[in-house]
């Protein structure tokens, strides 16, 4: 019987490959648990800096930044946060497709844009369509360190600075909870000035060491570094929760594949047996 | 000593330290600072050594920073630590770096976004998602 000799090793290669699925599935669980501890522990260096910076709005409402003014603009500049790996169901073209609607409606009022690149993904893909590319970098694996994006961060800022681009957007995935994503693009610079707090109406300044203009560019700088490791970490987390979501699909598709092969193979055991028999019964009768 | 302080050492990764102290010794930029509580707010950036947090008389806990920022209020010390070490020829090198990866991946490639291609490449990934959820769909009738 070739017929289930071939059902039998499909149901075993469809078997192996549900083994590598449902082990895929329980290493996205894991890690996504600790890039969501990640996201966590980012939070206090985060809400702090913000701290210091209204602190700073409210103590030096006169102070000019290039960080702070806003000015025309005729370029933007994207900084796209994507995974490295794939099988991760459509995470990361939701994104680009996000950019993509932005860029193509700026196009039209003839702004143009520049991209600054996390992630292997994003770069084939932009090395496929084309763009103007700052920087990239890729291979954080799973435990991102900020010292990796660093050089990007300051290229793409230098590029601010020199006024080559006129605003700049961090564009990732956002984590709403294990089964939904949604890609956001966040703008970053201009640093927008929060609203002002009345409990603040005393005037009061900082001492500034070794002078202002070089403290709170530093200041600024960390600021946006950290809303970059903070959207990289939260995009992690989007791509462990999306995979755990696409190989449990593989999974269950897997199961079904199953039974149903296992049904045919039933099946073809039991018209074989009935075809045996009935020629055993009929080869006796005809004695 | 009267009163204390509450001392926050946090980096971008984790926080690191977060209770109240007497007092706080940091390595700023001009020179090591002391800060004791009620001090004049005060920010300065720090350069890479120790900090140390006096957290009673005989209970010192020492932490290395790689450099960072010091804020002061009257009765809270906020250190926002780097965790890597920074100077400018450094980041510089970083930039380059990520600058370079950039133009060999994009070698090429046209500087100029290729919208109806990204597009069409987008709605093929997408229309094979489609797809393939109908075929299950369909496995499932």
């Amino acid at each position: 019987m070739s017929g289930s000799q071939e059902i039998r090793s499909q149901i075993a290669s469809i078997q192996n490959t549900q083994k590598i699925t449902k082990a895929m599935e329980m290493v996205a669980a894991s890690k996504m648990k600790k890039a969501q501890d990640q996201m966590t522990m980012a939070r206090p260096y985060a809400d702090k800096i913000l701290n210091v910076i209204s602190h700073l709005a409210h103590a030096h409402p006169e102070y000019e930044s290039d960080f702070l003014s806003s000015r025309d603009v005729s370029k933007k500049g994207y900084i796209i946060v994507s995974s490295d790996r794939g099988l991760c169901g459509g995470l990361n073209n939701n994104l680009f497709k996000k950019v993509l609607d932005q860029v193509e409606i700026d196009k039209s009022t003839s702004i143009n844009s520049a991209f600054s690149l996390i992630g292997n993904k994003s770069t084939s893909f932009f090395q496929r369509v084309g763009g103007e590319v700052i920087a990239k970098t890729s291979q954080l694996g799973d435990k991102p360190k900020i010292e990796q994006v660093l050089g990007l961060i300051k290229s793409t800022i230098d590029k601010f600075l020199g006024k080559e681009i006129d605003e700049l957007y961090v564009v990732y995935n956002r984590f709403i909870n294990t089964v939904s994503q949604e890609p956001v693009v966040q703008k970053i610079l201009p640093i927008s000035v929060m609203e002002k707090n009345d409990d603040y109406n005393f005037y009061w300044d900082y001492i500034y060491e070794p002078d202002a203009k070089d403290v709170l560019e530093s200041l600024f700088t960390r600021y946006l570094e950290s809303l970059i490791y903070r959207a990289i970490v939260e995009n992690l987390a989007c791509e462990q929760a999306s995979r755990m979501v696409a190989m449990k699909a593989a999974s269950d598709n897997a199961s079904d594949l199953i039974s149903e092969l296992q049904l045919i193979y039933n099946k073809n055991r039991q018209a074989a047996i009935t075809q045996e028999i009935s020629e055993i019964i009929s080869g006796a009768a005809a004695l | 000593m009267e009163g204390k302080i509450k001392l926050d050492i946090v980096s971008a990764e984790q926080e690191l330290f977060s209770k109240e102290v007497e007092m706080v010794y940091a390595p700023a930029e001009m020179g090591e600072v002391g800060i004791t509580p009620k001090h004049t707010p005060l920010i300065t950036k720090l350069r890479p050594g120790d900090v140390r947090a006096q957290i009673s008389k005989d209970e010192v806990e020492t932490f290395f920073v790689s450099g960072g920022i010091l804020e002061v209020q009257p009765n809270e010390v906020t250190i926002l630590s780097d965790t890597a070490l920074r100077g400018e020829d450094l980041d510089e090198e970083r930039a380059m770096e990520a600058e370079r990866l950039a133009q060999e991946a994009m070698k090429n490639s046209s500087s100029d976004v290729d919208t109806a291609k990204a597009k069409s490449e987008l709605l093929q990934a997408a229309a094979q998602l489609r797809l393939i959820k109908k075929l299950k769909s369909k496995a499932k009738k």
